[in-house]
């Protein structure tokens, strides 16, 4: 039986993956280096979430589905003629800083303060949705703090599945380790889901989808309530990239499915 | 020796992105546009790269695989570009900037691609340039994707004009495509046998449709027309051969043949029957001028794309050239900068990246007035009707007055009462927009397809042997070759420059290219640095030589610009073809540096980018100037006899005698004199006395200028390709190779 939902995504931006990201620090902290200028897409694992979120409200009629985003608004405007076209939503942004330094309890409190202002907000018909973590310095825990902010208890991190049931409740995967599932059932909205990749695949781009959604975006972009967050105090003592990990073996002798079987047990043992 | 302080410059800080360009390129305020790019940019670097570095190309066959990428077209709404919202598109109003982005954005990756989609649209425009209204809405209905809910394939076109030899190509009067009159019952609609056989016709393996250019055979068909041709029309249509192209691969190509029974109806634009005659409202001549207009400029903008698309894998490989080396450590220069240690390197990426720059600012400024064009044309057409104007001459004659009217309004003083009516005038505002038009497709095609395949040389050998082999980070070979059909179909170089001998020296064109000239002046008072004041300087010498050369004959008294002299009238139009390049770069980085600071992306570090792109600007106008200085002199000197060392030649030489008897009052002037001649005859080893500067005196004195204007062109080089040493790219290219 279909349901009425109300499908709230948050979702930032981040630098495109393939872009030189190096850390400086600035006069606000520590940041990346031109990161204002380099091509921005939606963050990654909260894109997943959005496209299975409007997967959910096409199969339900009469739901609605929310992205509400912040960052810079003029960056927003830039990822929203890409993400725009791949699914229906209505974009409520909220201007502020740019990148994954500011703190996770000022950004939450902004998100969560623009969900409960939502027009037509019923928080016990809500499934927030987002990434379990973000493609920038990824707090991690932003998603769960608006949810407590909400006071919504039902919180599921690194998802990859969720079906909903005839009585209302819903069935949700959850990664473990190994590569397993963990299967929990959930008597019912409202409730938190930090996605991991989910199950579908990129939405095409379809420039009629994203017209209609621009009657929209443009406006609230235009209107878009600016914030600045506080840093509670919050100090970076130093910020590095990942160290990237290159174990490189020339091997001129072995078969390929010597090579296979290797990687296969190296695989396993990790 | 003191040295001059050098100003501290800004430098740009990573490739210019999305914001940069769409201020540049004046999309900012278009949505519907940046999401086609953003949906055109997404299926060449995902669907088409990966069929490009899986080696699709290597066959002339169409694939299943090339035909999926027609889908993904589909899919992604860019066929959807070229259709009224009613149609099923998307984007309201005219579609040149849309159809020219999206071809960019496709030719980035691989122009067959580009040429594919395209096509479509190049078999469709015969139909919405000229067709009847029922016409229009049929076939652009059948070729829109199919909506939601919808379960059909649409309707792909192809468009059916050249021959085999020895008919049409650069000469496209030379129709042996033949219609007739099979049947004609009184009351009721005739059907004709159309006779066609096609060369190099694009999407033929496919199309659903053709529109064929025909000449009547039967006195009771006048003259000729374009016809629409469908597949399941009765007789033969028979997609021939596929064509063994060396280069677009992806698209479809091939020799056809066809021979059809099809209603009247079918002639594009209908037509009228007079005294017992099918006379077609429009002949195949007009149609295809209507078409070629524009669609012409997006195959510029397919090779501008491919020069801009070299930058970034020509920096990643200069700078990654030596890693891994033993011994090359990173944080040293080599290890760092690698070949961009070498100044030459630099430069000559600093010369492609500048052309390509150039290339498509000439482009998308064609674009943009075509669409401007359209409602002012769609004007003019209903007021030629009102008036009962018809036919291409009766129009030019009806359209003189408003063409004196926009000239003196461009003569006018600010101040001047009459300014005020003459300017809201949409006739005035059509003739002087359409005379920039005329002159800005050709030079698009023409310039940005022909100096771009050059240019594309250069991007290749600064990849060294990488460059030509298929493995080329960027596809840089197939882009070099692939540039050369650019320069080619939709009318090769010689077609372009026939128009613009006529073009470009229309009163209404000139009129306004003065004007350009102080434009540039001011530009460059307000913001030095640009190149503009070199490039107005080398407009005058054009303007001059034009004028020059139009009033000055050959030793033999003929006229030197003369439509058959294409010696005089192709090299004019090539010269002007840099100029306006040039000026379109100079005016897209002065919008830039206006308006960039009202977009907070593209505010960021706005100045080192202004910076970069004024250098490159520079360097091009420096480029432009010494092109038209070359070409310039060469003509109003060239068509001169060199003196011989007869009595004529050399009744301004000295004598010897004469020289010492000189000596005596002037000591020293037989240092001077060059050409002396000895009392036997005898004179310096050299093809004669030096020519006369006899009126030429002008010229020199301009050439001169222009040399000095040249001051500063090559420190910006220097600077341009600093920041290219500097300039952050992405850690990979967005698409396979
Ligand atoms: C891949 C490909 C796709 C094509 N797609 C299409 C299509 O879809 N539909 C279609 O109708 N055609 C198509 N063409 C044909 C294309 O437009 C013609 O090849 C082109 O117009 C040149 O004609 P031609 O080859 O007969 O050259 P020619 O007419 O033989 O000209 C050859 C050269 O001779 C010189 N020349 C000829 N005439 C003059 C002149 N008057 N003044 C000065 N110099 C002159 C020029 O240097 C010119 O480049 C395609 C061609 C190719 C290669």
């Amino acid at each position: 039986m279909a349901q009425a939902l109300q499908l709230v995504v948050c979702a930032g931006i981040v630098p495109d993956p393939l872009q030189t990201l190096e850390p400086v620090t600035g006069p606000n902290g520590p940041g990346l280096k031109n990161e204002m200028v380099l091509p921005a897409v939606l963050d990654p694992w909260a894109a997943c979430a959005l496209y299975e979120a409007a997967q959910l409200v096409a199969k339900n009629p009469g739901s609605k589905l929310w992205l509400v985003s912040l960052g810079p608004k003029a960056k927003l405007q830039q990822v929203m003629m890409t993400v725009g076209q791949k699914a229906v939503f209505e974009l409520i942004p909220i201007d502020g800083p740019i990148g994954g330094f500011p703190d996770a309890h000022s950004t939450a409190a902004a998100l969560a303060e623009a969900i409960a202002a939502l027009p037509g907000f019923d928080r016990e018909r809500l499934l927030l949705f987002g990434g379990w973590e973000s493609a920038t310095r990824g707090a991690g825990v932003t998603l769960q703090l608006v949810g407590e902010r909400l006071g919504i208890t039902d919180q599921f991190q690194g998802v990859d599945q969720i079906t909903l049931r005839e009585d209302g409740s819903f069935e949700v995967l959850e990664r473990v380790e190994g590569g397993r599932h963990q299967v929990s059932v959930c008597a019912g909205t409202p409730a938190v889901l930090g996605w991991a990749t989910g199950n579908l695949a990129e939405p095409r781009n379809n420039p009629q989808t994203g017209m209609a959604n621009m009657r929209g975006i443009m406006p609230a972009l235009q209107k878009a309530k600016t914030v600045a967050l506080d840093g509670n105090g919050l100090r970076y003592v130093s910020v590095s990239l990942p160290k990237q990990q290159r174990e490189t073996r020339v091997e001129k002798n072995m078969t390929a499915d010597e090579i296979a079987r290797e990687l296969v047990e190296w695989i396993g043992a990790e | 020796m003191a040295t001059a302080a050098v100003p501290e410059v800004t430098t740009m800080h990573t490739l210019p992105g999305d914001a940069i360009r769409q201020i540049q390129w004046r999309f900012a305020d278009r949505f519907d546009l940046q999401m086609l790019v953003q949906s055109a940019r997404t299926v060449a670097r995902t669907t088409v790269a990966r069929m490009v570095a899986a080696g699709e190309r290597n066959t002339h066959e169409w694939t299943p695989a090339k035909a999926e990428m027609m889908e993904a077209f589909d899919r992604a709404g860019i066929t959807a570009a070229f259709m009224e919202p009613e149609e099923g598109g998307f984007i309201t109003g005219p579609k040149n900037l849309a159809l020219s982005l999206a071809a960019f954005e496709l030719a980035w990756v691989d122009g067959g691609a580009a040429t594919g989609s395209l096509a479509s649209f190049l078999a469709l425009a015969p139909i919405h340039e000229c067709g009847t209204a029922e016409q229009v809405k049929h076939y652009k209905t059948l070729a829109a994707p199919p909506q939601a809910g919808e379960d059909r394939k649409p309707w792909r076109g192809a468009f059916a004009l050249t021959e085999p030899l020895p008919y049409v190509g650069v000469d496209t009067g030379i129709l042996s495509g033949k219609l007739r009159i099979v049947e004609w019952r009184d009351g009721s609609e005739p059907l004709l046998q159309v006779d066609k056989r096609g060369r190099f016709i694009t999407n033929i393996a496919f199309a659903n449709f053709v529109t064929a250019a025909v000449i009547s055979d039967d006195p009771r068909i006048k003259g000729s027309c374009v016809v629409i041709l469908e597949e399941g029309d009765e007789g033969i249509f028979d997609r021939g051969t596929a064509t063994k192209k060396l280069v677009h691969q992806l698209s479809s190509t091939g020799d056809p043949i066809f021979n059809l029974k099809v209603p009247a109806s079918r002639i594009v634009g209908g037509y009228t029957v007079v005294d017992g005659v099918i006379v077609p409202n429009f002949n195949h001549g007009e149609v295809i001028e209507a078409v070629f207009r524009r669609t012409r400029v997006t195959v510029g903008l397919m090779t501008a794309a491919k020069l801009l698309s070299a930058v970034e894998p020509v920096i990643r490989y200069q700078r990654e050239r030596f890693h891994g080396a033993a011994g090359v450590k990173p944080g040293t220069m080599r290890y760092d900068l690698g070949i961009q240690q070498r100044e030459d390197a630099l430069h000559r990426l600093v010369d492609v990246w500048a052309t390509g720059e150039a290339a498509a600012s000439l482009g998308f400024a064609a674009a943009r007035i075509f669409d401007d064009l359209e409602p002012l044309e769609k004007h003019k057409n209903a007021l030629m009707k009102q008036l009962g104007v018809s036919g291409k001459r009766a129009v030019l004659k009806a359209l003189q007055e408003s063409e004196q009217r926009a000239i003196s309004l461009l003569g006018m003083a600010p101040n001047d009462p009459r300014r005020e009516e003459l300017a809201v005038d949409p006739m005035v505002d059509f003739v002087l927009k359409d005379a920039v038009a005329d002159v800005l497709c050709p030079a698009t095609k023409l310039w940005n397809t022909g100096v771009g395949a050059n240019q594309m040389r250069e991007a290749v050998s600064l990849m060294g042997g990488y460059g030509i082999t298929e493995d080329c980070p960027g596809f840089l070979a197939n882009k070099w070759m692939d540039a050369q059909l650019e320069a080619t179909y939709e009318g090769p170089e010689a077609v372009q420059r026939r128009q613009l001998t006529i073009t470009m020296t229309r009163e209404v064109f000139l009129a306004q290219f003065r004007i350009w000239i102080a434009e540039m002046r001011k530009v460059a008072g307000d913001y030095p640095g640009t190149g503009a004041c070199t490039l107005a300087s080398a407009m005058e010498m054009w303007q001059w030589t034009l004028v020059h050369l139009q009033n000055a004959t050959d030793p033999v008294g003929n006229k030197l610009y003369h439509g058959q002299r294409q010696g005089v009238t192709f090299a004019l139009a090539d010269a002007l073809c840099w100029l306006l390049a040039s000026r379109c770069q100079i005016l897209d980085v002065m919008e830039l540096q206006a308006r960039g600071g009202d977009d907070a992306v593209a505010a960021e570090g706005l100045a080192g980018t202004v910076q970069f792109l004024s250098d490159l600007a520079h360097v091009q106008a420096a480029r432009a100037a010494g092109e038209v200085s070359r070409i310039s002199a060469e003509l109003v000197f060239g068509y001169n006899l060199h003196p011989a060392w007869d009595t004529e030649g050399c009744s301004h030489c000295f004598t010897t005698q004469e020289l010492e008897a000189l000596e005596e009052t002037m000591p020293g002037i037989t240092a001077f004199a060059i050409d002396v001649v000895g009392a036997d005859g005898s004179h310096p080893l050299k093809a004669g006395p030096c020519a006369g500067c006899g009126g030429s005196s002008d010229f020199q004195r301009m050439q001169n200028k222009l040399c000095t204007c040249l001051s500063g062109c090559r420190l910006a080089k220097d600077r341009a390709a600093d920041t290219l040493s500097k300039v952050m790219i992405p850690e990979a290219l967005d698409y396979p190779a």
